[in-house]
């Protein structure tokens, strides 16, 4: 399986969003303060920050699913204006759909383009890429957080977007689930080369999986710091340059060092 | 264990002679000759579980209830025709009601037929129409701001309350009929229907659009069936009003069906068929009730073990 829809890169450029204040009218809130980079193309890029920094939304923006009060949006060359199947979106509730198989909700990406009938084919070829062949004709309450995610991740990929957005995809497996899931995601990407940004809170997730990182600091959103990450994969999460990393990442985060008071 | 039943109709059936001296000969037949056959069938049921355990099981779960209900009928028969300590005509023993079955078959199948076609074309009338108005009034917010307040102002009115109006208004009694039956389901369809549609999760709608769903997939392939579960609700709401209704709607105008065949029963004082076409209700209404419930189960056999109701 090849790259068949080039995979391209994404360029954020002064992005500001702002959301109303519920409790007081006419305010507003800045959520994303001029956020600017940009993702190569086949590149896997980490976003981390402090809950409530606008990780997500700025997925969601990109996803195209809202829009920025300014800035500009760019895959490849062109304008991000709405949500297209070019750019795929896998969030941490796995969000099948219910009323769906297995291999249903896996049609479900080219049912929705209206080309499912030309690709029906390549049904098979994605779920033996997520190895869930076994379960074809089950229905998602009765898969696994860990099963029920990796459909949902073919069900993405199996329009071969450009830019695959993960927004926490990992974030409610248990931690044995979730780092043979984190070399899942990896061979997905080394086997396909799609561009991908991943939203998440686990520092080791990032630093163990991504080519830069981003991190990012709170009200407003905004990009602090970039790290590249000039490790060789497989990574050994506890080697010194892996904890060097991940101190340097918790420095910019300021949790290190000190005894932060942590206020849950 | 597997004897209950037959035991039960000995003591129901061998009652009979002894308090009922003075009932017609014919009567008193036909219901011997319900005796003998369900002597017979539950003797032979009771041989044939040895040799079929899927028998047996069958047997083990309903021969309880079927012991209950022909003690019942003794116990019936007892305090009608036995100690008459209810009053005369209105409680007739079961010997009378099963002799009204048997001697108006043909005109309560008929009935049975005529409310069956009513039933089926005001419920199907008013299922299409109150999904069509459910999907528009849950999905398009222009046409919940115009579509709501009708529903809110219209729909708690019975169906039945209309009846003088569409009596006037309608061609025939068969259409009023057919259209009130269909006012009763749309009311609980359409709301349940718009309710479905607009809980749908927000998520699924986002993942579907980055999927590249126009709208016609996210109304048809996503809101919809995510919204089934509610709509069989407003289904099971819709059939409910719709019994009532039709009931009530032959009575007065249409001049068919159990309804009519019920109200021209007691005008002649004929309890016994009174209570048969009460018993043919039962029947043909749980029948249609459990029909819609295996279509549910079928539906939504993907909801298997998450939710029971």
């Amino acid at each position: 399986m090849t790259n068949d829809a080039a995979a391209s890169g994404v360029r954020v450029h002064e992005i500001y969003k702002s959301f109303p204040v519920p409790d007081a009218p006419g305010t507003s809130r800045l959520a994303l303060g001029g956020i600017s980079f940009s993702i190569a193309a086949s590149e896997l890029v980490s976003l981390v920050g402090p809950s409530g920094c606008g990780k997500s939304t700025l997925l969601r923006l990109i996803a195209g699913l809202d829009v920025s009060d300014s800035g500009e949006l760019l895959v490849g060359n062109e304008k991000i204006v709405g949500p297209s199947a070019e750019r795929g979106l896998v969030f941490q509730d796995p969000n099948l759909f219910p009323w769906l198989t297995v291999r249903r909700n896996i049609e479900a990406g080219l049912a929705a383009r209206g080309v499912l009938r030309e690709k029906r084919n390549e049904v098979a070829e994605f779920m033996r890429l997520v190895g869930l062949e076994a379960f074809a004709n089950a229905y998602p309450h009765h898969l696994s957080g860990g099963m029920a995610q990796r459909v949902a991740l073919a069900r993405a990929l199996i329009n071969h977007p450009k830019v695959l957005l993960l927004d926490e995809p990992l974030g409610a497996l248990d931690a044995f689930t979730r780092m043979r899931m984190q070399d899942e995601v990896l061979r997905l990407w080394e086997n396909r080369r799609t561009t991908m940004l991943l939203v998440t809170h686990d520092i080791d997730e990032a630093i163990y999986m991504s080519d830069r990182i981003l991190i990012m600091t709170q009200a407003p959103g905004r990009i602090d710091h970039e790290i590249d990450i000039d490790l060789a994969r497989p990574r050994d999460r506890t080697s010194a340059s892996f904890l060097c990393f991940r101190s340097e990442i918790l420095e910019h985060l300021h949790f290190a060092g000190k005894a932060v008071a942590l206020s849950v | 264990m597997q004897l209950a039943v037959p035991v039960a109709s000995l003591i129901t059936f061998g009652t009979h002679p002894l308090i009922a001296q003075k009932a017609p000969p014919l009567e008193t037949h036909s219901y011997m000759l319900l005796f003998w056959e369900i002597l017979g069938v539950s003797i032979l049921l009771a041989i044939a579980q040895a040799f079929w355990p899927g028998l047996r099981k069958w047997m083990r779960h309903m021969w309880p209830i079927f012991t209950a209900g022909i003690l019942l009928l003794g116990f019936w028969d007892v305090i009608t025709a036995g100690l008459h300590l209810l009053p005369l005509p209105y409680f007739p023993g079961p010997p009378a009601v099963l002799r009204s079955l048997i001697s108006d078959r043909a005109l309560l199948l008929d009935s049975t037929w005529h409310s069956l076609v009513l039933l089926l074309s005001g419920y199907t009338l008013g299922v299409i129409v109150g999904l069509v108005s459910g999907v528009c009034i849950g999905w398009s917010g222009s046409m919940r701001y115009w579509g709501m307040p009708v529903l809110k102002v219209v729909g708690p009115i019975p169906a039945t309350a209309w009846i003088p109006l569409a009596m006037v208004v309608a061609p025939s009694a068969i259409v009023s009929a057919a259209g009130l039956v269909a006012l009763a389901v749309w009311f609980p369809v359409t709301m349940l229907t718009a309710s479905g549609i607009s809980n749908t999760r927000a998520s699924y709608l986002d993942v579907a659009r980055t999927l590249g769903a126009g709208r016609l997939y996210l109304i048809f392939r996503v809101a919809i069936p995510a919204a089934v579960p509610n709509i069989f609700i407003g289904l099971f709401m819709g059939l409910g009003a719709s019994f009532l209704t039709l009931v009530v709607a032959e009575s007065v105008g249409v001049k068919s069906g159990l309804g009519w065949y019920l109200s021209w029963a007691q005008g002649w004082a004929e309890y016994g068929k009174v209570f048969a076409a009460l018993i043919i209700m039962a029947g043909f209404f749980s029948t249609v009730m459990t029909l819609l419930f295996k279509l549910r189960d079928r539906v939504l056999v993907w909801q298997k073990g998450v939710i029971k109701w």
